[in-house]
C-alpha cells in the first residue's frame, strides 16, 4: 500500500500547478450567480478550455486530455489550491458529461461535449417540480409524441444555474403512471433555455442572487435526437446522473482539502485562539478533509469513483463537511464574520460569506440529506424499504423489486 | 498509487476472521475478565501462530515487519472479535525496542521480541509521559514483562511488579500501576525518541482496532434491527433507526482511509513524520467507533443495557480504546499540520 505518484503524474501536477499560477485571475470573479459574474465565469471557461484544463479526464475528440481519474483527482486538488473560479460548467461537465458517456450517442457526443468543454454552452439541471422534490419519481411535466421528437409541457423548480444557462437537462413523463411504477416511463431529454415555449423565472436563494430558476414548458419541441438514452427509460438515465452528483465528481476531495488549509490558515491568522472547542473544529475539518482526500485516492486505485450506492456516503460526507468548514471560518472571523460576500469589507473578498451561503444549500440538493441516509441504509445495510410511498411500509414493499423505486436523483 | 488493501492482505483478514469468529472470543471475553486468562491465551496461541504479533517486529528480531498496513488489518479483526490482551501494547513494546535497537540499544529488543512474535513472552507497558500515554499498564498481571517510562524521565525500567488490578469500563481490560525497578534497563535522549515512536504505533493499533469494534456494533445492530418487530414492521424500516445507522457507516467508511493513510505514513518510517496521520486516524476511528456504540446501545434498547447480553463487550471497549492512547481531543490538536507540506 503506497501514496506514491508516478513521475507522469508528477510532472503533470507540476505542469497543471505552472499553468494556473500563471492564468488564475488575481482578483477574485463577480459571483457566479450574477449576470456580470456568470459571464466572467464563462469566459473564464474559455481560457481553460484554451489551455486543455476544463476536462483533462475526457477522450482528447471531446477536448480532454484523456488523463486517468487519480490525474484528474490531482488535477483538482492543484484547481482549488490556486484559488480558482467556481466552475459555471459544473452541472454539464459534472452531471450531464457522465450520462452522454455511459447512456449517449456518439451523435449526442460529438454534437453537445465539445460545446460544453470550451464554455460555449452551459447546463442548468431541470429534475425538481414544485410537486416533485424527494419524491422525484411523482414528477408531472410531459414528454408527448410530435412528428419528429416531443413536445416538453409543464414546469420545473430549483434549477440550479438556470438563470443564465443556455440549455438544459431534464426528466418528462412521457407514459402516464397507471399501475406502473411511478419511476417507469419517464424521459431524459435535453432542451434549449431560448427554445420557443420556455419561460425562464430567476429566483432568488438566500442572499438575493438568482442561483436558480423556475421553468415554464408550454409544448416546447425537442427533436429525437435529444433524447438520452431509450424513451421511457429515463430514471435508469439519471440514475447515472445521480451517482455522479453524489459522488466524487461533482465535489472533488480537492476542493475541500483546499478549504480546510485556509481555515488553518485563518486560524493561525487570528493568533491560534485558545477557545479549544474552536481548535477542535478547525482539526476536524483538517480531519474529515484528509478523510476524503484518501478516500478518492482509494477510489483511483481501485480503478474508478463510488457505485452503486455508495456515492449516497460521499453526499452525506462532502455536505455537511463543507457546512462545518465554512461555519468555523465564520466563528473564527468575529465581528467581521457577518459581512455579506457582496460587502466592501468582507474578509476574503466574501469567500467565507459566499462558501457558507453555498454550503447551506449542500444537504439539500442532489437529493436531500435524508434521502441519502434512507439510500445508504437500504442499499448498503440491507433494511428493510421504509414508509416513505404512500400507504406505508407494506405497499411500498410491494411496489418496490429492484431497491430503486422512490429514490431521489437531485 | 496502490492505496486499496491487496489480494494478500484481504485474505490475511478472511483467515484471521474466520479464526477469530471460531474461537468464541466473548466468552474468553468473559473468563479474561474474572481473571481466568486460559481461553483467551488459547486465541493468543493461534493470533501468534498467524504472525500478528510480528507484524510490528522487524525481521532481525524474529519477526516480520515492521508492516503497518498488516497491522492495520489484524487489528481491525482483533477489535471485531474483542480479542482480550495487551495487543496494542504489544506493538508499543515492539515499536520502543526496535527504535532503541536502531540507536544502537539492541539487549532489550534481543531478549524480548523473538519470543513475543512466537507467542513465548506476553508484554505491555505504560508510558504516562508519551503523547496519549497512561500510568496503567494494561494486563500486567498475566504479563511476562512490563515497560515502564515514568513521566518526565527518559528512563525506560521494567517494571518489578504492581499494584492492584483495577477493572476498566470494558472488562477485558484490566489496569494496574507497574512499580519500577531500581536500575533502568535504558536512558537518555534514545528512549525519549523511542517513546514518542511506541506511542505512535500504539495509537495507530487502537485505530484499527477500534474500526474494528465499530464494524462489528454496525453489524450487530443491523443484524438487530433487521428482525426485532413493533408495530407490526421491523423496527429497521423507521426512518429514525436507519438514519442513525447510516450515520454510523459514514463515520466508519471515512475512518478507514485514515487509518490506511496513517501506516503509509509510518511505512515511511521518518521519526515523528507520521504523528498527525496517525492522530487523525486516531482522532476519526474513536469517534467513529463511539458514535456506532451509541447508536447500538439505543438501537438495541433495553436489550444492549444488560451485561449478560455481548453486545456489552463491545460496548466497553469503544469507550476504553477512545481514551486509550490518545483521547480525540489530544489528537485532534496534532493534526493540523497534516496539511502544512
Amino acid at each position: 500500500m503506497d501514496l506514491d505518484f508516478s513521475p507522469e503524474e508528477e510532472a503533470f501536477r507540476a505542469q497543471a500547478r505552472a499553468w494556473l499560477a500563471a492564468h488564475v485571475p488575481r482578483a477574485p470573479l463577480p459571483s457566479l450567480e450574477t449576470r456580470e459574474g456568470f459571464a466572467e465565469h464563462r469566459a473564464w471557461e474559455r481560457t481553460l478550455h484554451a489551455g486543455g484544463w476544463s476536462v483533462v479526464s475526457w477522450p482528447p475528440a471531446y477536448g480532454g486530455r484523456g488523463r486517468s481519474f487519480l490525474e484528474w483527482l490531482v488535477f483538482e486538488e492543484e484547481y482549488w489550491a490556486a484559488g480558482a473560479p467556481a466552475r459555471v460548467s459544473q452541472n454539464g461537465i459534472g452531471l450531464l458529461a457522465p450520462t452522454l458517456f455511459e447512456h449517449g450517442t456518439e451523435e449526442q457526443r460529438a454534437r453537445v461535449l465539445p460545446a460544453m468543454a470550451s464554455g460555449e454552452t452551459v447546463w442548468a439541471q431541470a429534475w425538481s417540480e414544485p410537486g416533485a422534490g424527494s419524491d422525484l419519481a411523482s414528477l408531472r411535466s410531459v414528454a408527448v409524441p410530435a412528428p419528429g421528437g416531443w413536445l416538453l409541457s409543464g414546469q420545473k423548480a430549483w434549477s440550479s444555474r438556470a438563470a443564465f444557462a443556455d440549455r438544459a437537462f431534464g426528466l418528462f413523463r412521457s407514459r402516464p403512471v397507471g399501475d406502473g411504477r411511478p419511476h417507469e416511463g419517464l424521459t431524459y431529454a435535453m432542451f434549449g433555455l431560448d427554445a420557443p415555449g420556455v419561460t425562464v423565472r430567476p429566483v432568488a436563494r438566500l442572499d438575493g442572487r438568482p442561483a436558480f430558476a423556475e421553468i415554464f414548458l408550454d409544448e416546447v419541441f425537442v427533436p429525437g435526437r435529444d433524447v438520452v438514452g431509450a424513451p421511457g427509460d429515463g430514471w435508469r438515465v439519471a440514475m447515472s446522473t445521480a451517482g455522479s452528483e453524489r459522488g466524487l465528481t461533482l465535489r472533488s476531495p480537492g476542493r475541500y482539502v483546499a478549504a480546510a488549509r485556509r481555515l488553518v490558515a485563518l486560524w493561525r491568522a487570528a493568533g491560534e485562539p485558545g477557545d479549544t472547542a474552536l481548535r477542535d473544529r478547525v482539526a476536524d475539518a483538517v480531519v474529515r478533509a484528509r478523510a476524503y482526500q484518501l478516500y478518492g485516492y482509494g477510489c483511483a486505485s481501485a480503478a474508478g469513483g463510488p457505485r452503486g450506492a455508495e456515492p449516497s456516503l460521499t453526499k452525506l460526507f462532502w455536505s455537511e463537511l463543507d457546512l462545518a468548514l465554512h461555519e468555523t471560518a465564520l466563528d473564527l472571523l468575529g465581528a467581521g464574520g457577518e459581512l455579506a460576500g457582496a460587502a466592501a469589507d468582507a474578509p476574503a473578498h466574501g469567500a467565507w460569506a459566499e462558501g457558507w451561503v453555498f454550503a447551506l444549500a449542500g444537504p439539500v440538493y442532489a437529493g436531500t440529506n435524508e434521502i441519502q441516509r434512507d439510500v445508504v441504509a437500504e442499499r448498503l445495510l440491507g433494511l428493510p424499504r421504509g414508509r416513505r410511498a404512500p400507504g406505508g411500509a407494506a405497499a411500498s414493499r410491494e411496489r418496490a423489486g429492484d431497491g430503486r423505486e422512490r429514490e431521489r436523483p437531485a | 498509487m496502490k492505496f486499496t488493501l491487496d489480494t494478500e492482505q484481504q485474505d490475511f483478514a478472511r483467515v484471521l476472521g474466520r479464526m477469530l469468529g471460531a474461537a468464541d472470543t466473548p466468552a474468553a471475553v468473559r473468563a479474561w475478565a474474572r481473571g481466568e486468562h486460559g481461553p483467551g491465551l488459547a486465541v493468543w496461541e493461534r493470533l501468534a501462530r498467524a504472525g500478528v504479533f510480528g507484524l510490528a517486529v522487524p525481521e532481525a528480531f524474529g519477526g516480520a515487519g515492521p508492516l503497518p498496513a498488516e497491522v492495520a488489518v489484524a487489528f481491525t479483526e482483533l477489535g471485531r472479535y474483542a480479542v482480550p490482551g495487551p495487543a496494542v501494547e504489544t506493538v508499543a513494546v515492539a515499536a520502543l525496542l526496535a527504535r532503541l535497537a536502531g540507536a544502537g540499544r539492541t539487549v532489550l529488543a534481543e531478549a524480548w521480541l523473538p519470543r513475543v512474535c512466537e507467542g513465548g513472552a506476553l508484554v505491555t507497558a505504560a508510558l504516562p509521559g508519551a503523547p496519549g500515554g497512561s500510568p496503567y499498564a494494561l494486563d500486567a498481571d498475566v504479563c511476562d514483562a512490563v515497560f515502564v517510562v515514568p513521566a518526565g524521565t527518559d528512563d525506560l525500567f521494567l517494571a518489578a511488579g504492581h499494584g492492584p488490578v483495577q477493572p476498566s469500563l470494558d472488562p477485558a481490560r484490566r489496569l494496574a500501576v507497574p512499580r519500577c525497578g531500581a536500575e533502568p534497563a535504558a536512558s537518555g535522549r534514545a528512549v525519549r525518541e523511542a517513546v514518542r515512536h511506541a506511542a505512535d504505533w500504539a495509537a495507530f493499533a487502537a485505530a484499527a482496532q477500534l474500526l474494528g469494534v465499530g464494524e462489528a456494533l454496525l453489524e450487530r445492530t443491523v443484524a438487530y434491527v433487521r428482525q426485532r418487530r413493533q408495530f407490526g414492521t421491523p423496527v429497521g424500516a423507521f426512518q429514525a433507526v436507519k438514519h442513525r445507522l447510516a450515520d454510523t457507516r459514514v463515520g466508519l467508511e471515512f475512518a478507514g482511509p485514515l487509518v490506511h493513510g496513517a501506516a503509509v505514513a509510518l511505512s515511511a518510517g521518518v521519526p515523528g513524520g507520521a504523528a498527525a496521520e496517525v492522530a487523525a486516524a486516531k482522532a476519526a476511528a474513536s469517534d467513529a467507533a463511539y458514535a456506532a456504540a451509541r447508536a447500538a446501545l439505543q438501537l438495541h434498547g433495553a436489550i444492549g443495557y444488560t451485561a449478560e447480553y455481548d453486545l456489552s463487550l463491545w460496548l466497553g471497549k469503544a469507550r476504553a480504546l477512545r481514551s486509550a492512547w490518545g483521547s480525540p481531543a489530544e489528537c485532534r490538536a496534532r493534526t493540523l499540520d497534516i496539511f502544512r507540506k
